[in-house]
């Protein structure tokens, strides 16, 4: 196979350039290169009951805006709570009466944290903790909790 | 009687003794000639011609065979699963699926595959033929290391070739996916893309399955350099070289991608 320097350049060059270019489609366009990591942001603290399906990575948002995501979550032995850490993307500052409540987008979306901002003057400082939370709505619980009221009505005829 | 028993006994451990010999002998030779050809690493750049010419013979004509099977990949990908997908009420997340699938284990792993009979196999039969036609010892004579002139600007022409044909290949599977998904199926291309990004991360991820790719690449040029190498110098030995080139690469390739993956994936939450 004879093949001049030039052309072979050129056929090497052309397979790298779209070899890179495949990488950076799957990164921007497949993958969230833009919004991961390289964001400077800050960690907030919640602590919750139970926080049901919650996992790491999964988003917090605001009003259904994505502004952070879930960092580390682990047990206070003291005291049996989750304490999850948030981090929060830099530019989004939330008061310190917020209520994180775990919530599910859709019957079998995924699990996110649900910021709702209050009216307090003071903003949360950078490992600040949030005082007001709600826990994840366990359906098991729910439905023993029905069955639980339907008997006590049923058995009050 | 009990003679030819123990005869028969002690000839069937000694057949099993020589097999385990030549068996580790031939582990270490291929680990000794592995060192030796990284260590001939400079010289496959310092002559970069000679790794050019590799990175068109195993990537630039592989192109076709891994983009037509990207693409064919990921449209089956995007079938299949939206059957099962819609059942649920969740074809929205066709996107994460194929996406997910492509980029931490299909383009990895198929591609690899792929590269492994389309470019190892030529290069074994090529060093292979090399050696039975005498041009390896033709260039010691002259004072040429083979290794530095045929064997080591092969294997690093795999390994930078395989991570691109890799990205590639999940490059069209999602193309595909996106032409059944939403220009066949009529998904919406908003939660096509969206549920997408927001799903596939990109340390996890993308770069993951490049790592993955990277090393599959390192594996399989070094079994189709050292196959070729080592290839008895006949035409038997070539074709059989070629063929173990072919399985071995294979082999190599699903187990590492275990490996590979219980590393990456485990106690990742997902």
């Amino acid at each position: 196979m004879n093949l001049s320097r030039s052309t072979l350049d050129l056929w090497v060059g052309t397979f790298v350039a779209i070899g890179l270019g495949a990488i950076l489609f799957l990164a921007l366009k497949v993958g969230n290169l833009v919004s991961f990591g390289s964001v400077p942001g800050y960690r907030i603290e919640a602590r919750f009951d139970n926080i049901g399906g919650l996992k790491v990575r999964a988003p917090a948002k605001a009003a259904g805006v994505v502004v952070g995501r879930v960092e580390r979550i682990r047990l206070d032995p003291a005291t049996y709570q989750a304490v999850v850490t948030i981090k929060i993307d830099h530019g989004f500052q939330f008061t310190t009466d917020t209520i994180a409540s775990i919530l599910t987008s859709g019957l079998l979306g995924e699990v996110y944290i649900g910021l709702d901002a209050g009216g307090d003057a003071k903003m949360l400082p950078d490992g600040g903790t949030l005082a007001k939370t709600q826990s994840a709505v366990i359906l098991e619980k729910l439905i023993g909790q029905f069955l639980v009221d339907k008997a006590a009505s049923g058995g009050g005829k | 009687m009990f003679s030819a028993v123990a005869t028969g006994f002690t000839d069937a451990l000694r057949r099993l003794g020589n097999g385990s010999i030549a068996a580790i002998r031939r582990l270490g030779y291929a680990s000794l000639f592995g060192v030796a050809v990284v260590r001939e690493t400079p010289a496959a750049f310092a002559r970069l011609n000679l790794t050019l010419r590799e990175i068109y013979f195993s990537g630039v004509l592989s192109l076709i065979i891994i983009l037509v099977s990207g693409l064919f990949v990921g449209m089956v990908l995007a079938l299949q699963g939206y059957d099962v997908l819609q059942r649920y009420g969740a074809d929205e997340s066709l996107g994460v699926l194929v996406a997910l699938s492509l980029v931490r284990e299909l383009g990895p792993v198929v591609a690899g595959l792929l590269f492994a009979s389309r470019a190892g196999s030529a290069i074994t039969a090529e060093i292979g033929l090399m050696k039975a036609t005498e041009q390896l010892s033709a260039m010691e004579m002259m004072a040429v290391d083979p290794l530095a002139r045929v064997v080591a600007p092969r294997f690093w022409g795999g390994v930078i070739s395989m991570p691109l044909l890799a990205a590639l290949f999940s490059m069209m599977g999602v193309f595909g996916a996106y032409l059944v998904g939403v220009r066949l199926i009529d998904i919406d291309p908003g939660a096509f893309w969206g549920n997408m990004k927001a799903a596939v991360d990109f340390r996890f991820d993308i770069v993951n399955g490049i790592i993955k790719s990277i090393v599959f690449g390192m594996a399989v040029s070094m079994i189709a350099v050292f196959e070729g190498f080592d290839a008895k110098p006949t035409a038997e030995g070539v074709s059989s070289a070629t063929t173990r080139t072919v399985v071995e690469s294979s082999l190599a390739i699903l187990a590492l991608d275990f490996v590979l993956t219980v590393f990456m994936f485990r106690g990742l939450g997902v």
